[in-house]
């Protein structure tokens, strides 16, 4: 095979991979006042997976989350979403629009807003501010709202504030506003963080739910949920990818045996 | 809309009809007991009272422009009454332009102290202020611009809480400096003074001083009404949101500054508005409006009366200006601002929701205890949350 046809062939086949992707992160390196966060990291994630992100303290999970949302602008390297946008030239808002949600690893609910009001806001709706002064709920926008309400199983409560849920219930409450959000992309920091068991596999049901119809990533430091997810797995260490597979695999890799349990 | 069922919306929604209501009774009944009642009937109402409430309500709505962004959008100005004494000024160029021949001078197109400082020609900036209408478009115009400017570059570089406070407080002081200067053309610092009539209207008269405090009063209800349909609008619903979590509302993909951006720029010209109905019943306007301590004075009505309450920036307004004039009239006068000062503290301490808030928060929790008890006490009563900082 001549020189420019095995070119062209694997040309053709990182289109194709790159075709897969609906996040390709290539080579993304941010350093905090000379502390690589995350050093050359890359890595893709392809529609309709769920994956989830585990490594130590400091491994550079939520720094990723931060440069995938806008909230961090990496030194170098780039974030393709969708094929089309490179996410590290745009802010917050425009990747947000762009279908991206992200849940943090504290609940961040509007503690000042009812159950029902937090849920209208995240609805997928019109953002701009012009047109909020004049927005009145749709029967259609309504049915939604309810939907929701019924899915992370707070309808009785949606009259409350949002201040007054529990550490759980405030946890539902903001995959709930990503649902509403309908994202293409859900980034989820830590859900099942000071949860209880019970909990914990409520939560695991309803994220494999969410899969069905959204791509997700999922941070987390409890083996037991990854576990239970059952899904690929990807380990950072020093901001970099260290092993990527099932759980299993991964669990038996010696470097990551090493860097989670030191040397 | 299921979002008002909430007690908060619904005991507010009480209050602020009663306020309004006792706003357009004033409104009627004042310039009746000022002007058709006989002095000697205990039902007189005296003009230096009816000139006195009706600058309290100038400040009111000035304390209710600062609620609209301090309580629903956290944007803490220390420096409102920048826009405050822009609009007083576009209103006192304009009385200034009415005096003509009538002053000391009798220059009819020079103020008086233009002809003083050896002007020859009124500066550009001057041009149209005998016009009513100009003056009126400006009283809201230049506020507004200013803040529109400030704010966009404010928000779009992400500056907030104190920071923000900061700079606002140095855009007054910077704004007070140059309106000191005789060169600015605004009169220096003896200000624009010495009035004579408004639509042709002695400014001075019972008459003029009757209406100007009614249409305060319709003023600060048309402010009312305007803040409260827009914190109950989805709008308002973002701008709580923003002041209780910004970093989540911008992931869900609303644009904050240009949410900030309006409702700073509108709170602007609610303060210019404010300090044009103040400065012809006031019957002066100089650069000690611009003073930093004065916007310090209005943030604190705001929170005595409470704050993310309207009504309650209002009220707050009222009674703390009645104590100053009570107290600095007396021998107690120079310990008006330690008294001020102290009641800050006490109020933060004591009353954090403030006057109007502590009130929604009790009846709040009576009604909620009452329909526990009545529904044998399904679910415990929610406690409000504190507007954040």
């Amino acid at each position: 095979m001549k020189i420019q046809d095995r070119l062209a062939q694997a040309e053709s086949q990182a289109m194709e991979s790159f075709e897969r992707t609906l996040l390709y992160i290539e080579g993304v390196t941010v350093s905090f006042d000379g502390f690589r966060a995350l050093n050359n990291l890359s890595f893709a994630i392809e529609p309709g997976e769920m994956r989830a992100i585990i490594g130590p303290n400091g491994a550079g999970k939520t720094t990723m989350m931060d440069v995938v949302t806008g909230k961090t602008r990496p030194d170098k390297g780039a974030v393709i979403f969708d094929k089309q946008h490179d996410l590290a030239r745009l802010d917050e808002t425009e990747i947000a629009l762009l279908g991206i949600g992200r849940k943090f690893q504290k609940p961040t609910v509007f503690d000042s807003h009812t159950v029902h009001d937090n849920i209208e806001l995240a609805l997928k709706t019109d953002r701009r501010a012009r047109t909020s002064l004049w927005w009145r709920e749709t029967a259609d926008e309504h049915r939604r709202i309810d939907e929701i309400l019924e899915t992370i199983r707070l309808t009785a409560v949606q009259d409350r504030l949002a201040a007054s849920l529990s550490h759980g219930q405030k946890q539902w409450l903001e995959i709930g506003m990503l649902l509403a959000q309908d994202p293409k992309l859900l980034l989820v920091d830590e859900p099942v963080a000071g949860m209880t068991d019970v909990e914990t596999h409520q939560t695991a049901e309803l994220l494999k739910e969410i899969n069905r119809e959204h791509t997700v990533v999922v941070v987390e430091h409890d083996m037991t949920f990854v576990r239970e997810l059952g899904v690929k797995v990807t380990c950072l260490h020093e901001g970099s990818v260290l092993a990527e597979g099932s759980i299993d695999q991964v669990s038996e890799n010696e470097r990551v045996v090493e860097v989670y349990l030191g040397r | 809309m299921l979002g008002s069922t909430h007690p908060l919306l619904r005991s507010l929604d009480r209050g602020a009809t009663f306020f309004l209501i006792a706003l357009a009774a004033a409104a009627v009944a004042v310039p009746v007991l000022n002007l058709a009642v006989p002095q000697s009937s205990l039902f007189y109402v005296p003009t230096y009272l009816v000139a006195l409430f009706g600058k309290y309500i100038c400040y009111a709505l000035l304390a209710l422009s600062i609620d609209l962004i301090w309580g629903y959008c956290g944007i803490l100005s220390l420096g409102q009454g920048a826009f405050f004494a822009l609009g007083g000024y576009a209103m006192g160029m304009y009385l200034m332009r009415q005096i003509g021949t009538r002053g000391v001078y009798a220059n009819p197109i020079l103020p008086d102290f233009m002809v003083f400082l050896n002007w020859k020609e009124l500066p550009l900036y001057w041009y149209g202020f005998q016009h009513f209408p100009y003056a009126v478009l400006m009283i809201v115009l230049v506020p507004g611009a200013l803040a529109f400017v400030f704010g966009w570059f404010a928000f779009r570089s992400r500056v907030s809480g104190v920071y923000l406070s900061i700079i606002t407080q140095a855009l007054t002081y910077a704004l007070m400096l140059g309106f000191f200067r005789n060169n600015f053309g605004f009169g220096g610092n003896n200000g624009l003074t010495d009035f004579k009539d408004i639509l042709g209207f002695d400014v001075r008269s019972e008459g003029t001083r009757a209406a100007l405090f009614s249409i305060s009063c319709v003023t600060l209800m048309i402010g009312i009404l305007v803040c409260r349909a827009i914190v109950t609008s989805k709008f308002g619903k973002v701008l709580i949101a923003i002041r209780d979590a910004e970093a989540r509302t911008r992931f869900l993909g609303y644009r904050v500054e240009s949410y900030k951006l309006f409702v700073f720029t509108l709170s602007a010209c609610m303060a210019g508005i404010a300090g044009a109905l103040y400065v012809p019943q006031v019957g002066i306007i100089n650069p000690g409006e611009f003073a930093p301590g004065n916007s310090i004075e209005a943030v604190i009505w705001v929170a005595v009366g409470g704050r993310g309450t309207l009504i309650g920036a209002a009220v707050g307004a009222i009674i703390v200006n009645y104590a100053k004039t009570y107290f600095t009239s007396g021998m107690l006068a120079p310990y008006w601002l330690f008294m001020l000062g102290g009641l800050f503290i006490g109020v933060t301490l004591l009353l954090p929701r403030g006057i109007i808030g502590s009130l929604h928060h009790w009846t709040a929790l009576r009604r909620d205890r009452a329909s526990a008890a009545a529904e044998e006490g399904v679910t415990a009563p929610p406690p409000e949350p504190l507007p954040a900082e």
